[in-house]
């Protein structure tokens, strides 16, 4: 209590009221600037979603308007990339569909962390059975392969966008349930837990509140990762046909559509396809950064 | 007649160990084999050993934060380990725990004011309007200024944060804290004000602690009376004068002579034990501490023995040995 009397001068002083949340957020945005490739991946995402918003407002050419007359042609100043086999602008094609190639990735992701964050908490807080039964029903889907997996459920649910989406959606969730629970066992045994626990709190209470903010970071990496490997595995069903069907401008299908032409004029397939490739890469160069600069043990 | 307030019979708790490729019970840890004791209301009781005798897995049992195997705990005469999971919850606004890390007791993302709040909440024992008052109460009661209210858990010293652990347990109005190791995370002089706190609060709001710890020389100072325990049993009982002055059991009086004499000229008789403590997996049959007692015989290999007194000691002084009567001669 003589401490008190000390201390309390001290703390009077004007410093300003600091909130950990924010300062931890400062360091973590200050270890994230110093990754470069993070940052190219962070300016290329920021870039792609402002093109989904606003580039079908400024894509030069409609782009399901078929043009018989100009099929095929390669690129030049009034067609960037070329046409296709029925006359469209690639281009503004491929504008239109980065909306759609986000929307995929984000609404699987959202699909594949819900459920998997919440079966990786019951799964990591209970323990015993309820572990054993969740965690292995987690590794029969892990057990396929994840094209495989998709085009299964695409196959019995029928092959449309919003199947894709449920179908990467789930072959998402035991990735995300298998990091929440290794990383519950490590936050449930800490003594806070015990704390709210010996105050009788539930244990709705201490999963949601005390557990789930304490496992977050993991979860912010892996969505991020996951974002590429969802907009690669949409684009490879929509390549094999189960996906978007024509017209709509999804960068799988018009890469599968370009394949037929690849001799006599390349640049169908080429433009697509290096589409795909960097926005895979932006997300997971984005998402290696994230987890150095949110991992504690990265620390230098 | 004092009043028992929390009585323990024959409490076990068996850890199982899983093995093998079906993940199946191979063996059990007997961290606590069967241990009985009784708290009265408004005293200090300590429980002492050295680490892995079990004596926070008695703590933790007791507050059924780990379920025990079996035995009996009665608090206010019900028996806690037959209530229901919700009737457990209401109940555990009557015990509470301090722990031993402060930096791990606190979630770091709640401020002072939250973690307080929220056990206040749990409990629900204040009306909401008065929650802002008990709040600043319980700070100035465990000596933190109501400016501090605000801040989080990273901006305190491990004093501090100790003493926002013990206005936790203090806001729900608890009658029995148990101290698990409170005071061993922190510096000498911080420790003896957490102890000084603690010796005032329980004047002023008549709790009664169990207190878990490791250091002889804080329990001498803070308990009524001490249990010793050795391997997942109570080796002695005892007041707390007839145990630092007259140790019965010979484990007891190894853990004593350990206690440094701040007096260079002072010769000290020292019990050297040898050997390590033995697994809890598989504790030595008869007497637990016969692989180590300097006195041990055949009768201690073969015969568990049982808490008793005998001549010469004090009115509840207890000691579990076979040969009481003989070492104190």
């Amino acid at each position: 209590m003589n401490d008190q009397t000390q201390i309390t001068p001290i703390m009077k002083q004007p410093t300003p009221p600091s909130n950990p949340r924010l300062e931890s957020w400062k360091t973590f945005f200050k270890k994230l600037r110093k990754n470069r490739a993070a940052m190219v991946g962070g300016i290329l995402i920021l870039f792609f979603i402002f093109v989904a918003i606003i580039g079908p407002f400024l894509a030069p050419f409609d782009p399901t308007t078929q043009n018989q007359m100009n099929k095929l042609v390669g690129p030049s100043s009034e067609h960037w990339f070329g046409t296709d086999h029925q006359g469209r602008d690639i281009f503004s094609r491929l504008i239109h569909g980065m909306s759609i190639t986000l929307f995929i990735g984000f609404t699987s992701v959202i699909i594949g962390a819900f459920f998997g964050v919440f079966l990786g908490l019951v799964s990591g807080y209970y323990g015993k059975r309820v572990d054993a039964v969740i965690m292995r029903s987690m590794d029969v889907l892990l057990a396929f392969p994840g094209i495989l997996l998709a085009l299964a459920i695409v196959s019995v649910l029928g092959g449309n966008l919003t199947n894709v989406i449920i179908a990467v959606g789930i072959f998402a969730i035991p990735s995300f349930a298998r990091i929440v629970r290794g990383s519950v066992l490590s936050v449930k045994k800490l003594e806070y837990v015990d704390a709210v626990k010996a105050l009788g709190a539930s244990d709705v209470r201490i999963i949601f509140k005390h557990i789930l903010p304490n496992v977050m970071s993991p979860i912010i990496v892996q969505a991020t990762l996951y974002m590429a490997a969802a907009i690669l595995t949409a684009s490879g069903l929509s390549f094999l046909g189960m996906g978007a069907q024509p017209p709509t401008p999804e960068w799988g299908a018009m890469l599968s559509a370009g394949r037929s032409y690849m001799f006599d004029a390349p640049h169908v397939a080429f433009f697509p396809g290096i589409a795909i490739v960097i926005v895979v890469l932006a997300f997971n160069i984005f998402g290696d950064g994230l987890r150095d600069a949110l991992d504690p043990k990265m620390k230098n | 007649m004092k009043k028992e307030l929390l009585k323990v019979n024959d409490l076990k708790q068996h850890f199982p160990i899983k093995g093998g490729l079906l993940g199946r019970t191979v063996n059990h840890v007997k961290a606590v084999d069967g241990v009985s004791f009784t708290v009265y209301e408004g005293e200090t009781v300590s429980i002492v050993g050295e680490s892995g005798c079990g004596k926070s897995t008695t703590g933790r049992a007791v507050l059924r934060l780990d379920e025990p195997t079996s035995g009996e705990v009665y608090f206010d005469g019900e028996n806690l380990l037959s209530l229901n999971k919700r009737e457990m919850r209401a109940k555990r606004k009557d015990l509470q725990i301090i722990f031993q890390d402060p930096y791990a007791s606190i979630n770091p993302r709640q401020t002072v004011r939250q973690v307080l709040e929220e056990a206040i909440v749990i409990q629900n024992v204040i009306p909401p309007n008065e929650r802002e008052e008990k709040i600043k109460e319980l700070m100035e009661k465990v000596g933190l200024g109501a400016h501090q209210i605000d801040r989080f858990p990273h901006e305190f010293s491990g004093g501090q944060r100790q003493r926002i652990g013990i206005a936790r347990a203090l806001s729900v109005d608890p009658k029995l804290i148990i101290c698990d190791e409170a005071v061993s995370a922190l510096d000498v002089s911080i420790q003896a004000q957490v102890i000084n706190l603690l010796k005032q609060l329980q004047r002023e709001m008549k709790l009664t602690y169990l207190f878990i710890s490791h250091d002889l020389g804080v329990v001498r100072h803070i308990s009524d009376r001490v249990i010793v325990m050795y391997l997942g049993r109570i080796v002695e009982v005892a007041d707390k004068n007839s145990l630092f002055e007259n140790p019965k059991h010979p484990y007891t009086k190894a853990l004593l002579s350990a206690i440094p004499v701040p007096d260079p000229k002072r010769k000290k008789e020292r019990v050297i034990l040898t050997g390590d403590v033995p697994s809890p997996i598989d504790p030595p049959a008869g007497c637990r501490f016969h692989t180590r007692c300097p006195f041990a015989t055949d009768k201690c290999k073969e015969e568990e023995p049982e808490l008793r007194t005998t001549d010469g000691m004090s009115e509840q002084h207890e000691a579990a040995c076979h040969y009481i009567e003989e070492l104190s001669s």
